[in-house]
């Protein structure tokens, strides 16, 4: 294939990410580009050329060993939904926008460690991405069968890292706010991902199935070559010591590596995407590892003798059997892998270089001008040529030193250096202790292990590689050899500089965060991380800080950033989240926090704190004082979940009030009914009462018979009075409790008898039919004979009342209880009456319609005393006519 | 002669009422609650109809009613007898045309001479 073409065909292809990424922008927060999916395969960022091409560099020349570097990640993945939705969350509320902000702010803000991270990281990633650049030039050489040149006008890569220059700078600083998403780049990247792992496949299915005759065949002809059992075996205790450490320095990288803390954290839109990700993403990398072994060791059957590089295999392969298109596209997948890792890498270092190094330590003095707009060009211009010079720098570098290194060795120097920042990261998540001196002391002491145990022999190594400081260390002394730190031996050397140095790192932290106590602002934050979850919500509540400050002040201060509009906006939510009065002039801890907050997006935490402490006077606070009212804010914290708890509390019971008044108000309408009911009934009695009275006192000529009528009137109505007086004093001591039922076992039979006894007289007067049945038999149960007497007497007297003929009383009973059924064939009662009957209250709920039932309270006296004795009363109406009123009394 | 129609359900009231009224030389018809009185009403143009309130099967409240929109009983003049002695139930009986409202318990005297009063104002 022609240079011409494929730098055609590459262009094209660039062109079109560019529209993918235009596209994503503008649809924002769509569900193309904001799901779990997209955030899954933009974390696959992490697979690199380093994998495309490296690890079957790898698999064809040491065998097995490049597992570790995806076993890391993997086997850490199940600990993400617990570390990295911390890492999220803190992230989230302290608007922290690289892993340099991260750690720093832990530490106190410190300008200096953010600015310390940041040189590790640069140094770490810068190779790294010169790696990626070496590895585009180079397949792009091999697929167009020319020779590397060494003109840099002439060579391919330098045109490919100018545009990635343009593409990144212009993408990667579309907002001023480093934390805003950014989705054209995140699209782009999760596209990108979706591509290499597709051809990759691809071309592992055309080596396994079409080169040669499936997994089984390559394994037959692989197995005879020399050196493959010697390179597939894991060599015991040391070699498991040796993939131990390729484990860790791994599962360091997923979380310390620039691009992935970025990615993961940054680029983050939801928390729950995470969960996602936690199983799509060990399978990403599982994927691309199934073919890793076919095609190397396809190579190493393919190529043997002929001292081919092992890294191009993947490309080498295709084009030995003259096929073109499999040739270019896998030449595209590594293309892919290449430029996400430059282009998210490049953002992520240009980020920490302007927020933590260029802005805190040099333009923030630039950054004075009044206008919003012209500050926020002059950081969007800092942060392009940051990028900018990030890929440049790594240009050059690929340039001049890294032409003759293999793809993995300059990646696994990469590795150890980052993994320097590890004890420090995973201690400001768990370990409220850890201090700043112990955190940059730890840092550095790592630092000067790893260059003197890796480093120094890599440099020197290309300079001069028998010199004797390999073999016999510094000042010729056994146990400072730089390969055999204190005599340890059977490491090899990336494990050896990754064990020494995170040892020292680790121990230097430790010992000096318990030696001196970190200040109060450190342990401020401490708490903040460590316990996010509990101040998430209000976390400008746990930022502690005393001092005189002026509302106005840092209003200017945020004007010249956030513009007038958003500033007023963002301190009107402050003041009506925090329930301040808006004529508040003095500023609080909460608006100090939230003002750096609403600045560290723009300019980073260092200079946020820089700025704020122009404007404002801070007191000193001694440690035991934050700790006090650290204290404090957990108390009000507790107590303000107590207060929530205990408003809950009090709307049950004012709901429980509320509804016990509804019913005492209920209650009292009844009253009130009864009462109206009550002197109706009274009333009637003394009418009739009076009216015979007074023709008796006026009417002399009244015939002697009428005279008496009127006499007997008088006494029978006063009788009435009597009894209806009675009856709602019984009543009253019924419902109130006062009466007391005295039960004795008797024969129920007898008591009815009993009571009907008196009615006789009337039933036959009346011509009424009347049956007793089962008079004979004797019916044990429980009761109190004088109640149950008025209850039979009640509903008997009913009977005769509203019958028509005939009138049945019958007495049934089984294992648990007594019925007694009184049946009369009079009319219906009307079906909604068949409850209401019993209420004491029957008359007036059915309005001027008076029930020939009297008083009406003898119902309601029943049902209280059939109810006192544990038993039930009901009616039923019969087909056409006719009524059952029922008691149950209970046999126990 | 004078007639009047009784409707009350409290028999002992009612004979009260008839042998005071009939010595007032009224003739005097008894109905025990309203469906009676409707019964009498469709034969009987009374001049006076002493009505009660709480009444068994149609209460007072709507026979009342229907005397009003009967056109031949125009003529009646309805007043009630109750045990019902709230304002607001005099009202409600006033509302729906009765021409007086007495209250439970009541003079018999008294009553005759409102009784009267009605039937010389209607000559």
């Amino acid at each position: 294939m022609s240079s011409f073409g494929l730098l055609l065909i590459l262009l094209l292809y660039l062109g079109s990410l560019f529209l993918v990424a235009q596209w994503a922008e503008k649809k924002g927060n769509s569900k193309w580009t904001n799901n779990p999916y997209v955030y899954s395969l933009s974390l696959a960022v992490y697979c690199t050329t380093w994998t495309y091409y490296g690890s079957i560099g790898v698999a064809a020349n040491s065998g097995l060993n490049y597992i570790p570097i995806y076993l890391g990640p993997v086997l850490v993945f199940p600990a993400w939904i617990l570390i990295l939705k911390k890492i999220i969350r803190i992230s989230r509320v302290n608007k922290i926008s690289s892993i340099a902000d991260f750690i720093s702010l832990r530490y106190g803000n410190s300008r200096f460690l953010g600015a310390l991270v940041t040189v590790i990281s640069i140094v770490a990633i810068l190779p790294y991405i010169g790696l990626q650049l070496k590895a585009i030039s180079e397949t792009f050489h091999v697929v167009t069968r020319t020779s590397n040149s060494h003109n840099v006008f002439l060579d391919s890569s330098t045109y490919v890292a100018l545009v990635l220059a343009l593409f990144a700078s212009f993408y990667g600083t579309r907002y001023v706010d480093a934390t805003e998403k950014r989705k054209g780049i995140v699209t782009a990247v999760a596209l990108e991902s979706a591509i290499k792992l597709f051809f990759f496949l691809l071309l592992g299915i055309y080596v396994t199935y079409f080169v040669f005759d499936g997994f089984q065949d390559i394994y037959n002809q692989a197995s005879v070559l020399k050196g493959f059992k010697e390179k597939n075996t894991v060599h015991g205790l040391e070699g498991g010591m040796n993939w131990l450490m390729y484990c860790i320095l791994s599962l360091f990288a997923i979380f310390l590596l620039p691009r992935q803390f970025h990615m993961s954290v940054v680029e983050n839109n939801r928390e729950r995407h995470v969960r996602t990700a936690i199983w799509l993403f060990p399978l990403y990398l599982l994927l691309f590892n199934i073919f890793v072994y076919p095609i190397a060791w396809g190579g190493n059957i393919l190529f043997k003798g002929k001292g081919f590089n092992s890294d191009m295999y993947s490309l080498l392969i295709p084009q030995f059997f003259n096929n073109n298109p499999m040739t270019v596209l896998v030449f595209f997948g590594g293309f892919s892998a290449a430029i996400s890792m430059i282009v998210v890498s490049s953002i992520a270092l240009a980020t920490m270089l302007s927020n933590n190094l260029l802005i805190p330590y040099g333009f923030l003095g630039s950054l004075q001008a009044e206008n919003q707009t012209k500050n926020n060009e002059r950081i969007v211009r800092i942060r392009r040529i940051g990028i900018f010079l990030m890929i440049i720098l790594a240009y050059l570098y690929y340039r001049f030193f890294i032409l003759d290194f293999s793809l993995v060795s300059v990646g696994m120097i990469s590795f150890v250096i980052i993994a320097q920042l590890g004890p420090t990261f995973f201690g400001a998540l768990f370990w409220k202790r850890g201090s700043l001196n112990g955190a940059m002391a730890g840092i550095i002491s790592g630092m000067i292990v790893c260059f003197y145990t890796l480093l120094l022999p890599f440099l020197l190594s290309s300079i001069n590689p028998n010199s004797r400081f390999f073999r016999e260390g510094i000042f010729g002394n056994d146990l400072l050899k730089p390969f055999q730190l204190f005599g340890l031996d059977y490491l090899e050397p990336v494990p050896h500089a990754l064990f020494w140095s995170l040892l020292f790192n680790f121990m230097v932290y430790l010992v000096v965060s318990v030696s001196f106590k970190g200040n109060y602002r450190e342990r401020n934050y401490a708490e903040m991380y460590v316990d996010i979850n509990r101040y998430i919500n209000n976390h400008e509540n746990a930022f502690v800080w005393k001092g005189t400050a002026y509302i106005k002040d840092i209003e200017k201060v945020l004007n010249r950033f956030l513009g007038v509009e958003r500033t007023t906006r963002a301190l009107r939510i402050f003041k009506l989240k925090y329930n301040i009065d808006k004529d508040t002039t003095m500023a609080d801890a909460r608006l100090i926090k939230f003002a750096e907050n609403l600045l560290t997006g723009h300019i980073g935490t260092a200079s946020a704190k820089i700025l704020i402490e122009g404007v404002t006077k801070e007191d000193k606070i001694s440690l035991p004082e934050v700790l006090r009212i650290l204290e404090e804010s957990k108390e009000n914290i507790v107590i303000n979940k107590k207060l929530i708890a205990t408003s809950n509390e009090l709307k049950l019971i004012s709901n429980q009030l509320k509804n016990a008044n509804e019913a005492l108000m209920m209650k009292d309408k009844q009253k009130d009914e009864f009462l109206d009911t009550v002197t109706h009934e009274l009333r009637t009695p003394i009418t009739a009462i009076r009216a015979a009275s007074e023709i008796l006192h006026d009417d002399d000529e009244i015939s002697e018979e009428l005279r008496k009528q009127f006499l007997q009137n008088i006494i029978s109505e006063s009788d009435r009075l009597n009894r209806l007086i009675d009856k709602i004093l019984d009543l009253e001591k019924l419902e109130t409790g006062k009466q007391k039922i005295n039960v004795y076992e008797g024969n129920i039979i007898q008591t009815i008898i009993k009571a009907i006894n008196p009615l006789h007289q009337l039933i036959s007067n009346k011509n009424i039919s009347f049956t007793f049945s089962g008079k004979d038999q004797g019916v044990k149960c429980f009761y109190d004979e004088e109640r149950i007497m008025q209850v039979v007497t009640n509903l008997v007297s009913n009977a005769i009342k509203f019958c028509d003929s005939i009138i049945i009383i019958t007495v049934e009973e089984n294992q648990e209880q007594v019925s007694i059924h009184v049946y009369n064939n009079g009319e219906n009662v009307t079906p909604e009456d068949l409850e209401t009957i019993f209420d004491k209250f029957y008359q007036s709920q059915n309005q001027n319609i008076k029930k020939p039932i009297g008083s009406g309270l003898g119902l309601a006296i029943s049902r209280q005393i059939v109810e006192l004795h544990q038993g039930k009363i009901w009616a039923i109406n019969h087909e056409t006519s006719g009524v059952t009123f029922t008691f149950t009394l209970p046999k126990s | 002669m004078k007639k009047i129609l009784i409707v009350d359900d409290e028999p002992n009231i009612v004979m009260s009422l008839e042998y005071t009224f009939k010595k007032n030389n009224f003739k005097v018809f008894i109905a025990r609650d309203g469906k009676e009185a409707l019964d009498i009403l469709q034969v009987e143009t009374p001049n006076v109809i002493i009505l009660d309130v709480m009444m068994p099967n149609v209460d007072g409240y709507a026979t009342i009613e229907f005397i009003k929109n009967e056109p031949q009983l125009q003529s009646c003049k309805v007043i009630f007898l109750s045990a019902k002695n709230k304002e607001s139930d005099i009202e409600k009986g006033m509302r729906l045309g009765a021409d007086a409202y007495v209250t439970k318990p009541f003079s018999v005297k008294k009553l005759v001479e409102q009784v009267q009063l009605f039937i010389q104002d209607a000559i």
